[in-house]
């Protein structure tokens, strides 16, 4: 066939059905696509054929033996963050070098049980820390609508590959906005679960308060599906929230009609771009036309999220990255004494942001600090927890920019890390609540690139958000 | 658990961050941390504004207590497996350098 | 003239207990000791990428245990902190401990030390995870991970103490509760029980408390004794002398018999402690709460008067017996079997606990079971073997186990009782031993014994002693 790489889940689990395509041919067409076009995305960063062409084969012969599963030999990408048993993961970083997981993820997991099969890891800033998924050791990830622009991060490489039809779907982690920046900049689906919703354990940890893994995709249908099998309590994670999974996919009408959408004034900030800002206001215009009721919201506390984040996601992560010591797995460089050991190792291992985040971290949890900075910072998040209650008193969702601008060029923040935390401003703010946000394509800027439309739910809401992306989905083309 | 100090016109003190965080750092890697940690620094001190009077800081985003397991045993991890991914290990044990107190 | 200023030492222990759990506190992984290295791992315990701790409810359990043997308040909402630093036995870098909000608070313990009893306080007891074992060689340093993340409970004195010895009393007071209340195997060797010692000096009558040095990770209660008494003595000697005590951590020097500071380059730690995010809080519910309170284990005290009473023993068997929980247990199996109460002490007392120190086997590690010991009193009140046979059937019994009765056979130790089988060694004794036989019929009774003793040793001590006597006085009477 060629090209059932650019189908969509839900496409492929039809073809697979009625035997129109096997799980051999979607994989070997994923590989043709990555050998074509991956070095000018820089999307996937390790793939191994073989694997996945044998996951394949052993998909088609269980379907002929039986096996009805709708998604049985689908293959999935994933961020190099998530432990698959076996494969490497590195997080992009030189400190985790060598490392192969003897787990997999529960996330994972569950998506193995519902058949897909995982083909290649792909791109991200270093332990996800980042926007622009330029802090890589492998180089940064090229937007598929413009080379010389970032992708966005720190999913950068999943939303490249799916936007540039390189695979078929991908799995990515969102901690400040991670899945749905990158989706926004370059074009495609990506949604962050309630925190709690997906299991963390096996996901290297970077803010443990608001990391979630969420699915990148080409359409919302495949969004609620990945979401649906990547969803549930786990055991293994005592912050795994213990609600039913409902089928996420269910409701495929387009009316917005009885739904009320806030628009916060506050996430249409001075200074973003015009047309970002425009296309997000007609992405509104559509759903009211497709009968939603848009009321006014505010959420005054917003233009703190930014220091409110900064604060408590590098306090956490300083915390996470010490477990990186060239004791147990990854890579060393050894000394006279631990110290030197600890010393040489992660001074070789982490790169620039990394490192910025580690020493601010300790920084704000330091004795003397501890109360003016990452207590203080805990309160003002309760702030912004309740500005979504009450928000989510007069609406069903939230809808607003992803980000103050489309994607930027390669090496234009990257010297002003201040700059770059500011383009987070619109996506921080959910994982600090823990409420779930989709972002979904609403057009393209003058210089042609994409823009999405965020849709803000409140607590295990993803239905709610789902419904209104893909009614707005369907209805914009 | 510590007295409130905002002192935020002394620059941060980056040698013992990385001392505390035992990463060594270049000599333009503390200089250029400071400068551009010293400005994340300045813009987070808006949260001063805020009277947090009353405000109780967020434990958990979505509160949950109790979460326990029952004292049964679960498989391990294999052994080989484990040492596999050591730096260096000697005799079945993960090896460091020796640690002097 | 100056009036010399006399000192008293204020004396704090933070004890650490290993818990007596299957599992670890965040994981699956077996609480066990003595495994080849680096086999009771898994991902949360060797501090991998992705893996995250989840609580162990009988952890919990024990530790509230505690604070209710201890007479703690239990607080009804507790939770978890990371506890920051560095070192390569630490999986993560970071320990979960508890900070500000502990499970237990407050408390107290009461010992005597030669007659004078003394109320010992608690400040606090939390829950925390153990690190792993580092072992020294030439050149490098080698890390087992069996032990990371073995629950360990931290009970924390007031400095109520004064004395080494005040000290020691504490400890064993304490060892005690905490076996017999199943909370801790409180096995020394195997580390089950660590503390740290924290001391200072003031004087007499001062309100504050002196600059105190910490003595870490002491492993034994007699090595405690021996720092506490060396640390006590420098302390004071300095002081009065003028000289400052310096806070410090010190290492007890066993060989050398002294404390030495441990000078090392870094700065004070700071923890930078925050509550951790991969954890939710506990909340205990009163019923929880009653429920651990209604299923406490007997204490001793309250063992040694049941044993008074109910089996009618003298209180310094119930003493003896109820010191180690195992033997006292041991002694109500073979008591449900059999009712010569008095009787099993005996055998306990002597020959049992004499096999046990000789052996060094503990009672759970020896052969003998309760079906076993009542048997063999069986057979010594059925006359069948005497109490010197018996005592080789015991040992017998102590090593390899196996069945009395037929060890008796096996051993040829059947006891004869037979008058007609012993009268032939009676009359050979008597004829053998004129003198102690002419000796006896004047009424020497030291002589009685020797013949006794004689018959005895004819027969190869098979012979029933109470029928050598009888038989003995029957032909030499007059």
């Amino acid at each position: 066939m060629g090209d059932l790489q650019a189908k969509t889940i839900h496409e492929l689990a039809d073809l697979l059905a009625s035997g129109n395509c096997g799980a051999a041919e979607i994989t070997s067409d994923v590989l043709a696509a990555v050998d074509a076009r991956n070095d000018g995305l820089n999307a996937y960063i390790a793939l191994d054929a073989e694997q996945a062409l044998a996951d394949a084969r052993s998909a088609d012969d269980a379907r002929a033996k039986g096996d009805t599963r709708p998604f049985l030999g689908i293959p999935i990408a994933v961020k190099d963050v998530l432990n698959i048993k076996g494969q490497t993961c590195t997080c992009a970083s030189a400190i985790l070098k060598g490392y192969r997981s003897p787990y997999d993820a529960t996330c994972i997991a569950n998506l193995r049980r519902a058949g897909f099969h995982f083909v290649g890891r792909l791109n991200m800033d270093e332990f996800a820390m980042g926007g622009s998924t330029e802090n890589s050791i492998y180089g940064p990830a090229r937007n598929p609508r413009n080379s010389e622009y970032v992708t966005g991060g720190s999913s950068g490489g999943s939303a490249a590959a799916v936007a540039g039809e390189i695979a078929v779907a991908a799995i990515g982690s969102d901690t400040g906005g991670s899945i749905r920046q990158p989706a926004s900049f370059c074009g495609c689906v990506g949604l962050k679960p309630t925190y709690g919703r997906v299991s963390r354990y096996g996901l290297v940890a970077f803010a443990s308060s608001l990391d979630q893994v969420g699915p990148l995709t080409r359409d919302v249908i495949d969004a609620a599906i990945l979401l649906e099998h990547l969803s549930g309590h786990d055991p293994m994670d005592s912050t795994s929230i213990d609600q039913p999974v409902p089928e996420f996919g269910a409701d495929a009408s387009t009316s917005l009609k009885g739904m009320r959408l806030g628009m916060p004034k506050e996430y249409f900030v001075d200074g973003m771009d015009p047309d970002v800002a425009k296309a997000v206001r007609d992405a509104v215009d559509v759903c009211a036309y497709l009968g939603a009721e848009i009321v006014d919201v505010s959420l005054p506390h917003t233009e703190y999220a930014i220091a409110v984040y900064y604060i408590i996601a590098t306090a956490e992560a300083s915390s996470n990255l010490a477990r990186f010591d060239g004791v147990r797995y990854g890579s060393r460089i050894s000394g006279d004494d631990p110290i030197e050991l600890y010393g040489k190792t992660r001074l070789a291992g982490f790169g620039n942001e990394v490192k910025r985040r580690i020493i601010l971290g300790t920084y704000v949890l330091s004795s003397g600090y501890y109360d003016a900075y990452y207590l203080r910072a805990q309160k003002v998040r309760t702030l912004l927890r309740r500005d979504f209650e009450g928000a989510f008193g007069r609406c069903d969702a939230i809808v607003a920019p992803v980000a103050p601008s489309a994607a930027f060029k390669i090496g234009e923040k990257v010297n002003n890390p201040l700059q770059m935390y500011l383009g987070d401003l619109l996506t921080v703010p959910a994982n600090l609540a823990g409420i779930p946000g989709i972002s979904v394509p609403c057009g393209l800027t003058g210089e042609g690139l994409p823009i999405g439309l965020q849709i803000l739910g409140p607590d295990f809401g993803e239905q709610a958000i789902l419904k209104v992306a893909h009614a707005y989905e369907q209805t914009n083309g | 658990m510590n007295n409130e100090k905002s002192e935020n016109e002394g620059a941060m003190d980056v040698d013992h961050m990385a001392h505390l965080a035992r990463m060594y750092l270049d000599p333009e890697q503390v200089a250029e941390f400071k400068n551009q940690l010293g400005e994340v620094l300045r813009y987070v001190e808006k949260l001063q504004e805020l009277d947090l009077t009353g405000i109780e800081p967020t434990a958990h985003a979505i509160p949950v207590e109790n979460v326990l397991r029952s004292d049964e045993v679960r498989p391990c991890l294999d052994h080989d497996a484990a040492l596999d991914n050591a730096p260096s290990s000697f005799q079945g044990e993960f090896e460091v350098p020796s640690i002097i107190d | 003239m100056k009036k010399a200023v006399s000192y008293e030492p204020t004396v704090g222990l933070e004890v650490h207990v290993q818990l007596k759990t299957n599992t670890k506190i965040w994981c699956g992984c077996p609480n066990r000791y003595g495994i080849s290295p680096n086999t009771d791992i898994c991902p949360v315990c060797l501090g991998y990428p992705g893996a995250l701790p989840v609580l162990n409810a009988r952890a919990v359990e024990l530790t509230v245990r505690a604070g209710l043997l201890l007479g703690c308040d239990i607080n009804r909402y507790s939770k978890w902190d990371r506890k920051n630093y560095f070192y390569p036995d630490m999986p993560k870098n970071f320990q979960i401990s508890q900070y500000d909000l502990p499970l237990c608070v407050g408390g107290g313990l009461d010992i005597e030390v030669e007659g004078e009893r003394k109320r010992v306080n608690l400040t606090r007891i939390h829950l925390e995870e153990d690190v792993a074992k580092n072992t020294h060689y030439p050149g490098r340093s080698v890390i087992d991970f069996n032990r990371a993340g073995t629950p360990l409970m931290e009970i924390v004195t007031e400095p109520d103490l004064s004395t080494a010895d005040e000290a020691m009393a504490f400890l064993s007071a304490l060892k005690e509760m905490l076996s017999y209340g199943e909370i801790s195997d409180c096995n020394l060797e195997e580390g089950n029980i660590r503390c740290d010692i924290n001391c200072s000096v003031r004087s007499a009558g001062a309100e504050e408390l002196g600059t105190k040095a910490e003595i870490k990770n002491m492993n034994t209660f007699k090595g405690v004794h021996r720092a506490l008494s060396y640390e006590i003595k420098r302390q004071t000697t300095e002081v009065q002398r003028g000289g400052e005590i310096v806070q410090e951590t010190r290492r007890w020097d066993d060989g050398g018999g002294v404390t030495q500071s441990m000078r090392t380059k870094e700065y004070a730690h700071d923890y930078r402690y925050f509550p951790e995010p991969d954890l939710v809080p506990v909340r205990l519910e009163e019923k929880a709460i009653e429920r651990i309170r209604s299923e406490l284990p007997e204490m001793p005290a309250s063992r040694r008067l049941r044993f008074v009473e109910s089996y009618g023993l003298p209180a310094y068997d119930a003493g003896v017996l109820v010191a180690e929980k195992e033997v006292a247990d041991f002694f109500e199996a073979v008591a449900g079997i059999c009712s010569s109460y008095k009787t099993i002490s005996n055998w306990i007392m002597t020959e049992l606990l004499r096999a046990i120190s000789d052996s060094g086997r503990g009672l759970s590690d020896s052969s003998i079971t309760p079906e076993n010991l009542a048997g063999l009193i069986g057979l010594v009140d059925g006359k069948k073997v005497n109490m010197a046979g018996a005592k080789e059937v015991f040992q017998v019994l102590f090593e390899e186990g196996g069945d009395p009765a037929a060890i008796v056979e096996t051993k040829g130790l059947s006891q004869v009782s037979d008058e007609g089988a012993i009268e032939s060694f009676v009359d050979q004794a008597i004829q053998e031993n004129e003198k102690s036989a002419n000796d006896v019929r004047e009424g020497n009774d030291k002589a009685l014994q020797h013949l006794v003793g004689q018959v005895m040793r004819l027969s190869r001590g098979k012979a029933n002693p109470q029928v050598v006597l009888l038989l003995l006085r029957e032909k030499l009477k007059n």
